[in-house]
């Protein structure tokens, strides 16, 4: 699918019905025949966390190369649906707000909710003060329970078994909090994937979840045409009675109106919505296939930057001097970042149990 | 698969252990107990809610059970929210035959804690039954017991009488880390020799009270017994069940009654005195009472029913060794289940596979009389 940006940039007449605020400050995107508008300044926002992303995870694949980290992987090519994701979530702690079951390539929706770079590069390092998971972990395995976001583990498609259970404890508690829970295409052929489908579409119970595939085409290696004879992913979850659709995920203005929409029938009827997002992967899987950026692929930020560019929301220079920024700071945090300790041994028992320090046994 | 299972061959000597109430019956007051005054969210699983209430009755007239689909991947993971969105669930695994499809996710819920750097914890329950002794064949006599004590960040509990039963329940429901609740199946209809703190004296009164009716069951409701407490056995603590000074002998489950049964008659018959640990939590576990025990006895048997590689009796048997070496005056020994793809139907075959009483009392002599 191709998104069309068409700007009425300061234009009163193009005072939307999502707008708020002054109109003579609103541009207007049209995607497909969607009437979806969002404020220059929205726009502005996404833009800068598309790049913060984008920025920070090349960040990480030079500290991955340049051996100041062991394993890079990570989410270049999806920031153009996870960035409006991570802008919309209902950010808290506990049921009144949205629980998130994600994966490792969700890095511009946890930065979209406003974590510091650093606490990624601190992963990448795996220092003593790396906030996720204090060394423990690779790159990408966020965990922030003051946000709801659960453990991020390398295993495939096991967070959709677990976003079951956060749903149906917002389900009893009531409220417009809800579970969202992200993966990639291959992992689809996991058990958890239809076990997800299932409990959320149950008719006794059905379950305020957004269910996320974002589908790159590629399992490690393998392509998904040849694995997969389902045309749709999100075809699997029609036939659960599942609201669902296929977007393309590299196209803003495309994937922000659909996670609104998505969002405010989930809060609204407290039922499972399935969005499938056509994405890149820029980068390859992960360090272990190189981590050198693939060409062919379509780059969701250079689409964006193309249509800021043409609407004159935003200057080239404007953004080059963005990511220039951005370059300098992630460069200035990661030369940080290599004179902060490593964990010390002698924890490494602590939190085996909750609150334990030590072997304790 | 077949799933359902009745529980009516069930050894009859087993049976007349006690008059009050059974293990199936102290985990259903357990979990009232949970609902009530614990904060217990969900009951579930397969069947767990009406109108069976479990398939060996354990979950029978619960307020908050509810019938899951027929998926433990989906279980475990329902648990697992539940736990991380900060309520409290008892979640079952209908046989722990069927568990093993859920092994990513048990550790995963067992390592969420260690590797969030202690930012999470999931308070949740996993109950199965386990083991042989009703005649189950391939799937529905498999222990789980050295599988699970592989998985770090469980605690793991296994109990052999209604009262432990009852007492282990309530402290798995008030942990904040994962439980696993191992139910040895063969024991789950056993009548219990102590009184649950607030049970009924009169065991009958407690049956018309709590045990849902045959046939239609849609106007029933239990009768709870008023006094029930959160009575609580520490998990991580054994109880010696029989002192003696000659032999430790460390079991749990169903083979607990068994060693227990077998060591008052080679007392009073041949005048063998074993003390006898049931260990109850597998993990943590009681090191400090096996220790002490074997540098009284300095002599060990470690008896379980799972098979014997990698069995988590050689843990403690390994441990035993390393670090009482020179305490030891014999050879310490395992007794464990036969190394095979599974338990045998027929009668000899399951009594091949596993320990039974002339193989417990055989060893125990042995480990006892073998010169120093």
């Amino acid at each position: 699918m191709k998104s069309h940006l068409k700007v009425a940039a300061r234009t009163a007449s193009a005072s939307p019905e999502r707008s708020k605020g002054n109109q003579d400050n609103v541009t207007q995107l049209k995607s497909n025949d969607s009437k979806a508008r969002i404020s220059p300044e929205v726009l502005t926002r996404i833009h800068d966390v598309m790049v913060k992303s984008r920025v920070l995870e090349e960040r990480l694949i030079k500290m991955y190369k340049q051996s100041d980290g062991y394993f890079w992987i990570g989410g270049p090519g999806e920031e153009a649906f996870n960035v409006p994701l991570g802008l919309q979530v209902k950010k808290g702690e506990g049921k009144d707000y949205d629980y998130l079951h994600l994966h490792y390539r969700s890095s511009a929706i946890v930065l979209a909710m406003g974590a510091e770079p650093i606490g990624s590069i601190r992963q990448m390092k795996n220092v003593a003060t790396d906030p996720y998971s204090g060394g423990r972990n690779f790159s990408n395995h966020y965990s922030i329970r003051k946000w709801n976001i659960v453990p991020i583990s390398s295993t495939i498609e096991t967070q959709y078994a677990s976003a079951i259970g956060t749903a149906i404890a917002q389900k009893r508690h009531g409220g417009t909090g809800i579970t969202i829970v992200n993966g990639g295409d291959a992992g689809t052929a996991e058990g958890e994937f239809a076990s997800c489908l299932i409990w959320a579409s149950r008719p006794i119970n059905p379950l305020p979840i957004l269910i996320i595939v974002t589908n790159n085409s590629y399992g490690i290696s393998t392509p998904s045409e040849g694995q997969h004879g389902e045309k749709q992913i999100s075809d699997r979850a029609r036939a659960f009675g599942i609201e669902s659709r296929t977007i393309n995920g590299n196209d803003v203005e495309e994937s922000y109106q659909a996670i609104q929409e998505a969002m405010d029938y989930i809060r609204k009827e407290r039922k499972p919505f399935f969005i499938e997002a056509r994405v890149s992967r820029l980068y390859g899987h992960s360090s272990a296939s190189g981590a050198n950026f693939v060409g062919g692929e379509a780059d969701p930020l250079v689409l964006f930057e193309k249509k800021l560019e043409e609407s004159k929301v935003m200057t080239r220079k404007q953004m080059d001097e963005l990511r220039d920024r951005y370059t300098q700071e992630f460069l200035d945090m990661a030369k940080q970042v290599k004179q902060e300790p490593m964990p010390d041994a002698s924890t490494i028992y602590d939190y085996v149990y909750f609150g334990q320090r030590g072997k304790g046994w | 698969m077949l799933r359902r299972f009745t529980t009516t061959s069930i050894l009859a000597r087993e049976e007349k252990v006690g008059k009050m109430a059974t293990i199936a019956q102290a985990i259903r007051m357990a979990l009232h107990v949970g609902e009530t005054k614990l904060g217990v969210t969900d009951i579930f699983g397969e069947d767990v809610g009406p109108p069976l209430g479990g398939v060996f009755t354990a979950t029978q007239g619960l307020t908050k059970t509810w019938n899951s689909p027929l998926d433990e991947r989906g279980i475990i993971g329902a648990a697992m929210g539940i736990a991380l969105a900060g309520d409290r669930c008892v979640a079952e695994i209908q046989f722990c035959d069927y568990i093993y499809n859920t092994i990513d996710l048990l550790k995963l819920a067992g390592n969420a804690c260690w590797a969030s750097n202690g930012d999470w914890n999931l308070p949740m329950t996993v109950m199965t039954p386990v083991g042989s002794g009703i005649r189950g064949a391939i799937y529905h006599s498999h222990s789980f017991d050295a599988t699970a004590t592989h998985i770090p960040g469980w605690k793991i509990v296994m109990p052999s009488n209604a009262l432990d039963a009852y007492g282990l329940l309530i402290a798995c429901m008030k942990d904040p880390n994962p439980t696993m609740y191992l139910k040895p199946k063969a024991l789950l209809r056993v009548k219990g020799e102590d009184l649950i703190p607030g049970e009924p004296e009169n065991e009958k009164e407690l049956r018309d009270r709590i045990d849902a009716p045959l046939g239609d069951r849609t106007q029933w409701k239990p009768k709870w017994p008023e006094g029930l407490t959160d009575f609580t056995i520490e998990l991580g603590k054994g109880k010696i069940v029989k002192p003696g000074k000659q032999v430790t002998v460390v079991s749990y489950g169903r083979t607990l009654p068994i060693a227990k049964q077998v060591a008052q008659e080679l007392e009073a018959q041949e005048g063998i005195s074993a003390e006898v640990i049931d260990l109850r939590t597998l993990w943590p576990y009681d090191w400090a009472m096996i220790s002490e025990s074997i540098k009284k006895t300095r002599r060990a048997v470690f008896i379980n029913e799972d098979t014997e590689v990698s069995n988590f009796g050689e843990h403690l048997l390994r441990r035993a060794v390393e670090e009482h070496f020179y305490d030891l005056v014999a050879r310490p020994r395992l007794l464990a289940g036969a190394f095979l793809p599974g338990v045998g139907l027929a009668d000899p075959l399951e009594a091949a596979s596993v320990p039974q009483a002339d193989s417990i009392r055989d060893l125990i002599r042995e480990v006892a009389k073998e010169a120093a």
